[in-house]
């Protein structure tokens, strides 16, 4: 068991940070401090991905004055460049709901604003 | 003060699962992932599209259905957001 | 609206971050980059100029009408490039061979050529227009909402 603990570090701060983000959205009531931990979750992801296709040694994968070598994959990078984007778009469109509920009840608490009615 | 000890315990629960359950029943050593197809990708980019950089023609060649839907997902954002953040003056006349 | 040391810093600086954000797009066939990195590159030098001039003075420039026509042909143009080539598939790359932009690099590491790359670079000319355009009206939209009760028409 002693030897399949990984020393990987981008691993740990991947699993690190996911760890930190699942602990703010299930115990935090404020609804901005909700907003930062999903941004954080996105970053855990973005950099889980980009360390999975790495290999040792590698350059970039760009041919215009490259030193000679082997590459990184390329093909996870292309994913966590569409991956960035849409965050960017939910979290516009979760920042303008915010600033609605605090317009119509006047609180910022996730507690006051539960129910349906108008 | 139980609620932030509580918290605290479920953290360090869910991380030392993740570190010691989840990752190395699925995981390989860090720096040797399986290529099968990255390996023709970067072998032979440089004749099909004619492209130096290898990730704009996986974005936007090989993979252009994804950019596609990426962009759309981008437009429908933008017209959410300008079509909430329209203040409304026909509520005061009205009531 | 800040000081006056401020407002003429922020007004020759935005020529400078302009012709790097454009190198960044329209060389996003030889070295990393491309339309959104470009993109995001000059909605950050907007929002310099909305932070250094006030809200209402930068309505008066970028008008309502002029960034939702950049950004609808942003994306037909996108559409139609896609849709020319759909004689063999979708998305089929029908520029190369032919003189423009058509010419094939020599295999391994190289000093790049401009003329390369097929249709890649027109649709990041594309993807970065609707970038900008979309960015900046949101960006635009949340800071006239925060000042004062504005209607947008």
């Amino acid at each position: 068991m002693m030897e399949y603990i990984p020393l990987n570090f981008p691993f740990l701060a991947a699993a690190l940070l996911v760890g930190v983000s699942f602990y703010i959205i299930i115990f935090k009531r404020n609804l901005i401090k909700l907003i930062m931990g999903i941004a954080m979750m996105a970053s855990g992801v973005n950099l889980f991905l980009v360390a999975l296709g790495y290999r040792a040694g590698g350059n970039a994968p760009i041919y215009t004055d490259v030193p000679a070598g082997h590459m990184v994959l390329p093909v996870p990078q292309a994913l966590t460049l569409t991956s960035i984007v849409i965050n960017v778009a939910v979290l516009a469109l979760m920042l303008t709901i915010v600033i609605r509920i605090y317009r119509h009840t006047g609180s910022l608490d996730s507690e006051k604003s539960r129910k349906m009615k108008g | 003060m139980k609620r932030q000890v509580t918290g605290l315990i479920v953290l360090l629960v869910l991380v030392a699962f993740l570190v010691l359950g989840v990752m190395p029943s699925i995981m390989r050593d860090f720096g040797y992932p399986p290529s099968a197809m990255d390996d023709y990708i970067i072998n032979n980019a440089q004749e099909e599209t004619g492209n130096n950089n290898v990730v704009a023609s996986v974005v936007f060649d090989y993979r252009g259905f994804d950019t596609l839907g990426e962009a759309t997902i981008l437009f429908t954002a933008v017209t959410g957001v300008l079509l909430l953040l329209r203040a409304s003056k026909r509520k005061e006349e009205a009531s | 609206m800040l000081t006056k040391i401020v407002r003429t810093v922020a007004n020759q600086l935005i020529v400078f971050i302009l012709i790097f954000g454009l190198y960044v797009i329209a060389h996003g066939h030889l070295t990393p980059g491309g339309g959104f990195q470009g993109g995001a590159v000059i909605v950050s030098g907007v929002v310099m100029l909305l932070v250094a001039f006030s809200s209402q003075e930068l309505k008066k420039s970028l008008r309502e009408r002029v960034l939702s026509i950049m950004e609808s042909s942003g994306a037909l143009i996108f559409i139609i490039l896609a849709f020319i080539g759909i004689g063999t598939v979708f998305f089929y790359n029908f520029l190369v061979g032919t003189p423009i932009f058509g010419r094939i690099p020599p295999t391994g590491p190289n000093p790049g050529d401009f003329w390369t790359g097929g249709v890649v670079p027109l649709m990041n000319l594309a993807v970065g227009l609707k970038v900008v355009a979309g960015l900046s009206a949101v960006v635009l939209a949340l800071a006239l909402f925060a000042s004062g009760e504005e209607v947008e028409e």
